[in-house]
């Protein structure tokens, strides 16, 4: 038994299959953006990990990671910046709430 | 060996339990240290995997920036120990099986992806560790700073600029009027 | 002769529309009055210098070896739609175009000058002096059209002008209930005058009158192997277009909408429904004859419809309460007499010594001219009495004579004229038209003779009781008096002119083919017609010259006849069943049903599926990231449920 491509795929998965659940269901926005993360999170161990075990001689996989990792940075930067914004406007970080643009 | 193992099992429990309570938790604030949890086990991956580097900047970008970005966000638009209002059922219900049946579909895939038979796809750790050579600074700083093949000036300065841009974006969106 | 006098008789009435139509409500009544009434006054000058010259100056271009000329004065291209299909608008001048044009302008005159008086304190009296115009301008364009497309086109207008006259005081219900009923069915009958000219000159590929009528021959030559349900084409043309002319002219079945018409201001049936729109249709068969002529079916047709018409209205006419009803039946009755008369005439040549079968033509056309004068008199006169009156019902009035002398002369006049008393017009005008008759069939003379005695009946009726019979006691409250002398001036001008009118020696102006015809007085046929229009006035005389109980002993003898002559024979009920019962119930409600639930509730159908359709699509365009990342996540899960059935 040793360590293969396996094993860091599956808490990968599971991390992913976990921010969609929080994605799609949590009604603050910062909940909502944590559950981007993890999302974000497990995609850049699966790049480092196909990196590692099927192209060893190449860091391609690990420099996406990093710039993914530079534009996550950025777009939570923003994201905070905007739900702040809109709690200022309406008083709440409810993604429910926001729809008073609508009407 | 076996302490790579037993390192990664504890890891990986940390991070699939620790994202599970992360999206699942009341309160906001606990969520973000749950997540902080899950960032810093993905660092812990990338040190076994021999990315050094990248498992520095997960820790200095991540868990020393972006958390500390969620901190402060919770605290200027929460009232402490105040709970997340409760889910909708059905929106619980279709999250719950978007995520179940993603799961399964995916471990599906995995389990029977065809690589796994090839010789690339089921090699262990310590064979990949040994037939790549070990990344170092000088080698990611020389793939970040020239233009020839598999080196990525170009995206560098874009993300630069993109970050300069991200500066400028936030100071003008959450500037008080 | 140059273009300048025919253009200005043409433009100064459509000029006089426009102004008074437009400016009219920035003038005083008074200049409204006063410009309407010079336009017109000049228009007749005008057209009288015009007939003047056509008729008496002898240029070898108006009369060559005696015949005389028809002249296109100009005949200009308006509408080209294709090589052969050419609209021209033109001023035809021929002996009954220049007959028109002063009976026209000069009944118009007449009413221009009396409606000054009769119309005064009207409400949108500068709009009325502006139909007034509008009506000669196309009264005019449609006598001197060069082409039947553009008589239609006037046709088509005086129409609309009509309908305008007829519903001027739009207030009243009845008036403009009237002025739809006229415009519909005269526009009903223009369907057939339409289909007429289109299956006419499909054939002949003109348009032009002399074209056609100076070759009848080659009319029926072009027509000639087409038939259609057992008739001609050529029969079903003239027919067709005949059907134009019964609903102008009000000949039965189509007359319906004439007596109604007396809605409108009195002037106005004096000039339109008297002596010149409703003549329009005699006109039309006048401008066609010679092509008429060589379709002895349609003449037939034209004659047998005249006859019954005639009758009919005269019988109609002795039973009617309302005066101006009397004298629209009596219009009606006379128009058809015209009718009989062009029906019964033949294109045959003055011989010595034989019947002139061409006669019928002429003495149409003189009666037309006295006609239109001695009833527009008696129109004007009924105009001055509703003036005094303000009833348009006889038992409203009785022994005026005393009261209005002028009134009372004049209308004597007319009466005589139009019951056929030497030496007034209509006596010799009807005496030729009579021996016409006889000498085309005896039957037709013998009842026409029998209408004309009814003709003298009635109008002697109406005479007595409006002038003699009993005082209508609420004189003492109201005394009668003579119009004012704008009213009256026509009155005594048009009395003059049914008296002398007679001895214009019209067969050698107006002929169908323009060769002078002397007129003689056939002895027999003339003293027969006076002995019983003689008698007629005798008779109503005897009835109604005092108030005494005859009259209601005779309509008790004949109490059926006199209900049914007094509903005009039913003939408004039968069109209001047709029309209400058969067409409406039984053809238009099924296929309104059937567009309402079947056609509009397929449209609706597809707007309430499309509806829904939209609100469902617009659900899910909510706005919800979270709803787009579920859908979006089960989106791929499908896909790769569908790669993976693919790959098994």
């Amino acid at each position: 038994m040793d360590l293969n491509i396996l094993w860091y795929l599956v808490p990968s998965v599971i991390m992913f299959c976990a921010g969609v659940y929080g994605f799609v269901t949590r009604k603050n926005m910062i909940a909502m953006l944590i559950s981007l993360e993890l999302m974000l999170n497990s995609a850049d161990l699966n790049f480092v990990v196909f990196n590692r075990f099927l192209f060893p001689g190449q860091m391609e996989g690990m420099v996406f990671s990093l710039f993914a990792i530079a534009i996550a940075a950025a777009e939570t930067a923003i994201a905070i910046a905007i739900i702040i914004n809109i709690y200022r406007a309406i008083g709440s970080t409810d993604i429910v709430e926001t729809n008073k643009m609508k009407h | 060996m076996v302490g790579n193992i037993i390192l990664y099992f504890v890891v990986a429990i940390v991070m699939i339990v620790f994202s599970i309570m992360a999206v699942t938790s009341k309160k906001i604030l606990r969520a973000a240290t749950y997540l902080l949890f899950v960032l810093l086990g993905a660092a812990i991956f990338y040190f076994q995997l021999g990315y050094e580097f990248l498992g520095a900047i997960q820790i200095a970008v991540y868990a020393g920036g972006i958390m500390v970005l969620f901190v402060f966000a919770i605290l200027l638009t929460h009232r402490p120990n105040a709970d997340a209002a409760p889910l909708d059922s059905h929106r619980k219900f279709a999250g719950i099986a978007a995520s179940v049946i993603g799961c399964g579909l995916l471990l599906w895939a995995l389990f029977t992806m065809p690589m796994l038979s090839t010789a690339e796809g089921s090699r262990c750790l310590c064979d990949a560790l040994a037939s790549g050579p070990d990344i170092s600074m000088k080698m990611i700083g020389e793939a970040f700073t020239g233009t020839d093949k598999y080196q990525y000036l170009l995206p560098f300065e874009a993300v630069s600029v993109l970050l300069l841009a991200c500066v400028i974006g936030g100071v003008t969106v959450a500037r008080k009027r | 002769m140059g273009t300048t006098l025919p253009i200005l008789i043409l433009a100064l009435p459509f000029f006089m529309f426009l102004l008074l139509g437009i400016g009219g409500v920035k003038m005083s009544k008074k200049v409204a009055g006063i410009l309407g009434i010079l336009g017109m006054g000049t228009t007749m000058t005008l057209a009288y210098i015009v007939a003047f010259t056509y008729f008496f100056s002898g240029d070898p271009a108006f009369i060559l070896d005696g015949v005389r000329q028809q002249l296109s004065v100009f005949d200009v291209t308006w509408l080209a739609f294709t090589e052969k299909l050419v609209v021209k608008i033109g001023f035809l001048l021929d002996p009954i175009s220049a007959m028109m044009l002063v009976v026209i302008t000069t009944i118009s005159f007449m009413v221009h000058l009396y409606s000054w008086g009769y119309m005064e304190g009207e409400r949108g009296f500068q709009r009325y002096y502006a139909y007034l115009s509008l009506f000669s301008f196309s009264m005019l364009g449609l006598v001197v059209a060069t082409n039947i497309f553009q008589m239609y086109i006037f046709w088509e207008l005086v129409g609309v002008s009509s309908f305008l006259l007829i519903g001027f005081f739009y207030r009243l219900p009845s008036a403009v209930s009237a002025s739809k009923k006229a415009f519909i069915v005269t526009r009903f009958a223009d369907l057939g005058f339409l289909l007429g000219i289109l299956t006419l000159t499909y054939f002949t590929d003109t348009f032009n009158f002399i074209d056609m009528t100076s070759n009848p021959m080659k009319v029926l030559a072009e027509t000639g192997g087409a038939t259609f349900m057992g008739a001609s084409v050529l029969t079903w043309a003239m027919v067709l277009i005949f059907t134009g002319g019964m609903g102008k002219s009000a000949m039965l079945p189509l007359h319906i909408w004439l007596p109604d018409a007396m809605e409108g201001p009195t002037p106005v049936s004096a000039l339109i429904h008297a002596a010149t729109m409703v003549v329009a249709g005699v006109y039309l068969v006048a401008r066609m004859f010679p092509v008429y002529c060589v379709v002895e079916a349609s003449m037939t047709f034209i004659t047998v419809v005249g006859a019954i018409t005639a009758f009919y209205a005269a019988v109609v006419a002795c039973t009617q309460i309302d005066i101006k009803r009397v004298l629209a039946f009596s219009t009606i009755s006379q128009i058809a007499f015209m009718m009989v008369s062009l029906g019964v005439a033949r294109d045959g040549m003055p011989i010595h010594g034989e019947h002139y079968t061409g006669l019928g033509y002429m003495a149409g056309m003189f009666h037309l001219f006295t006609h239109a004068m001695f009833k527009a008199l008696l129109f004007l006169g009924a105009g001055a009495l509703i003036h005094a009156v303000h009833s348009n019902d006889y038992t409203k009035m009785g022994g005026l004579r005393k009261y209005m002398p002028i009134t009372h002369w004049t209308f004597l006049i007319g009466c005589l004229a139009i019951a056929g008393i030497p030496p007034f017009s209509g006596f010799f005008s009807k005496d030729e038209m009579l021996a016409a008759m006889f000498n085309n069939n005896w039957i037709w003379g013998a009842w026409m003779t029998m209408v004309a005695g009814l003709t003298a009946f009635y109008m002697f009726r109406l005479y007595y009781l409006i002038f003699w019979w009993e005082e209508n006691p609420e004189y003492e409250h109201h005394k009668p008096h003579d119009a004012p002398w704008q009213m009256s001036v026509p009155l005594i001008f048009l009395a003059a002119v049914s008296c002398v009118a007679g001895f214009i020696p019209f067969g050698e102006l107006v002929t169908w083919n323009g060769v002078s015809y002397h007129i003689h007085l056939e002895a027999p046929v003339a003293c027969t017609s006076i002995i019983v229009a003689l008698l007629a006035i005798a008779l109503a005389t005897k009835m109604y010259i005092k108030k005494n109980p005859l009259p209601e002993k005779f309509r008790n003898a004949v109490p059926g006849l006199w209900t049914a002559a007094h509903h005009r024979f039913y003939w408004d009920e039968i069109y209001l069943f047709i029309t209400h019962k058969i067409i409406f119930g039984l053809i238009c409600k099924p296929i309104a049903w059937f567009d309402r639930h079947v056609i509009d509730a397929t449209m609706d159908g597809f707007a309430k599926v499309s509806q829904k359709v939209s609100f469902a699509i617009r659900g899910m365009q909510s706005g919800n990231v979270q709803a787009y990342v579920l859908w979006y996540f089960f989106g791929a899960v499908a896909l790769a449920l569908i790669t993976w059935i693919c790959l098994l």
